[in-house]
C-alpha cells in the first residue's frame, strides 16, 4: 500500500474511532437522560423527581387491576419484580393492556406516592407465537414474563 | 497500479473499471431481478395468509413482515454506503463514489419505510405513533444522515469533491448504527428487543420466522437490483464522453 493512502485509511479510521469514542462516552454520561422511564425500583429509591413529569416503566401485577365501575379510573400496580409503585389512571387503555404485560405509563407521582398516569403505553416483548402455541405455554406454565432486567437497564 | 505489490483480490482492482462493472452488473440483475420477484412475492403471500397470527396482537403483528426487513436494510445499506465512502476516499476509485452516492436514495426510501410501519404498528399496540424512546430516535437520526448525504451531493457541483464530503459525513454517521442495533439493549425503551439475533434462536416459531427471512432476503436482492440500475446509469451518465459508452449507445 503507498504512503498516502496509508495516510488516508488512517485519518478514516480515525475519523470513525474517534467519533465512535466520542460519542460512546456522551451517551454514558447522558445514559439516565437517555432512558425512556424510571423503573419502580428506581421511583422507590427516590431517583426519579417528584412532581415532575416522568414515565414510569413496569409490569401490572397480576390481580392489581381495579376499574371503577361508574367511569374509565382503573388503578393497578406496576413491578419489576424488586419493587412495585401504585398507579391511577382515568382514559381509554391500549388494547394490549393487561395483567402480567409491561407498561410504559406517563405522569407524576402524588403526595401520597401514587403514580397519577396521564398516558398508557402497552410494552410488548419479543416473543411472538399463535394463540395455540400461547395457550399451551399458558397450561404448562412455561409462558415468557418480561425479566426483571427488562425495566432496569 | 503497475509494478507495485497488489494489495488486494484482483477482482477489487476490476472494480475500478466502470466498464467491467457495467458489463459485470448487466450480467448479474436477471439473476437478482427473478429472486426478488420470486422471494417477495412468495414472502408476501406466505406471511399474510399462511403464517400464523400473534396471541397478543392479532393480524396487526403481520407489518412485521415489512417492517423488519426494511429496518435491517436500512442499517446495511448505510454501512455499505459508508464502506463505498471510505473505498473512494482512500483508493480514489470513481466506482466506489458511484456505489456510495447510489445507496443513499435507496437508503432513504427503506428507512422512511422503516419508521412509517413502524409507527402504523405503533398506534394499535402502543397506543402511540411515536415515542422519544433511544431505538425510535436513533432510527429518525438514520434517516437524517440519509437526507445529509443526498443533500451534499445535489448542492455540490464537483464530482470529487461531494464524493469526498459525502464520504467523512457517512463515516461520522456510522456511530449511529450499533447505537441502534443496541438501543434497546443499552437503555430502557418502549422498542421490545430483537426476535432475530445471530446468537439465539429465534423468539417465534419457525411458521413465524421462516416468512421473516424470505422477505429480508428478497429486501436485499431488491436492494441489489435497484442498486445496480442506479449504478449502470451513473457510470453512463459519468463515462458519456468515453469511447464505450459513445460506441455502445450509438452504434446499437
Amino acid at each position: 500500500m503507498n504512503p498516502k493512502r496509508k495516510q488516508r485509511l488512517m485519518i478514516v479510521l480515525f475519523i470513525v474511532f474517534g467519533v465512535g469514542i466520542a460519542v460512546g462516552l456522551t451517551m454514558y454520561a447522558l445514559s439516565q437522560n437517555i432512558n425512556l422511564f424510571y423503573s419502580p425500583t428506581q421511583i422507590a429509591e427516590g431517583e426519579a423527581p417528584e412532581k415532575a413529569r416522568i414515565r414510569a416503566g413496569g409490569m401490572v401485577v397480576e390481580g392489581s387491576v381495579k376499574r371503577d365501575p361508574e367511569s374509565l379510573r382503573v388503578s393497578f400496580a406496576l413491578t419489576d419484580y424488586q419493587e412495585t409503585v401504585d398507579v391511577e389512571y382515568t382514559g381509554i387503555l391500549p388494547d394490549l393492556f393487561r395483567e402480567g404485560q409491561g407498561i410504559v405509563a406517563q405522569g407524576s407521582l402524588d403526595n401520597r406516592g401514587v403514580f397519577q398516569a396521564v398516558e398508557v403505553l402497552a410494552k410488548h416483548d419479543e416473543n411472538y407465537m399463535p394463540p395455540e402455541v400461547a395457550d399451551a405455554l399458558e397450561k404448562s406454565g412455561q409462558m415468557p414474563m418480561p425479566s426483571a432486567e427488562e425495566f432496569n437497564k | 497500479m503497475s509494478g507495485q505489490k497488489k494489495w488486494m483480490p484482483r477482482w477489487f482492482y476490476q472494480l475500478a473499471s466502470p466498464r467491467w462493472c457495467y458489463d459485470i452488473t448487466g450480467k448479474l440483475l436477471p439473476g437478482f431481478v427473478i429472486a426478488a420477484l420470486l422471494l417477495l412475492g412468495v414472502g408476501t403471500v406466505w406471511a399474510l395468509l399462511f403464517a400464523p397470527a400473534d396471541y397478543q396482537q392479532g393480524n396487526s403483528f403481520r407489518i412485521i413482515y415489512i417492517h423488519v426487513p426494511a429496518a435491517i436494510l436500512a442499517q446495511s445499506c448505510y454501512m455499505m454506503m459508508a464502506v463505498a465512502g471510505a473505498i473512494g476516499l482512500i483508493w480514489k476509485m470513481k466506482v466506489a463514489d458511484m456505489v456510495a452516492k447510489s445507496c443513499a436514495p435507496i437508503g432513504v426510501s427503506v428507512a422512511l419505510l422503516a419508521l412509517a410501519t413502524g409507527a402504523i404498528w405503533g398506534k394499535p399496540t402502543w397506543g402511540s405513533w411515536w415515542v422519544w424512546d433511544a431505538r425510535l430516535t436513533s432510527m429518525l437520526i438514520l434517516l437524517f444522515l440519509y437526507l445529509g448525504v443526498i443533500a451534499l451531493h445535489s448542492a455540490i457541483e464537483n464530482e470529487v469533491t461531494a464524493a469526498q464530503s459525502a464520504a467523512v459525513l457517512s463515516l461520522v454517521g456510522l456511530v449511529n448504527i450499533p447505537i441502534i442495533k443496541y438501543s434497546v439493549e443499552w437503555w430502557n425503551t418502549l422498542h421490545q428487543p430483537a426476535t432475530f439475533t445471530l446468537t439465539e434462536r429465534p423468539a417465534m416459531p419457525a411458521e413465524m420466522w421462516v416468512p421473516l427471512l424470505v422477505m429480508v432476503i428478497g429486501f436485499y436482492c431488491f436492494f441489489a437490483v435497484s442498486l445496480m440500475l442506479r449504478i449502470r446509469n451513473e457510470i453512463l451518465h459519468r463515462e458519456r464522453r468515453a469511447g464505450w459508452v459513445r460506441q455502445m449507445i450509438g452504434g446499437e
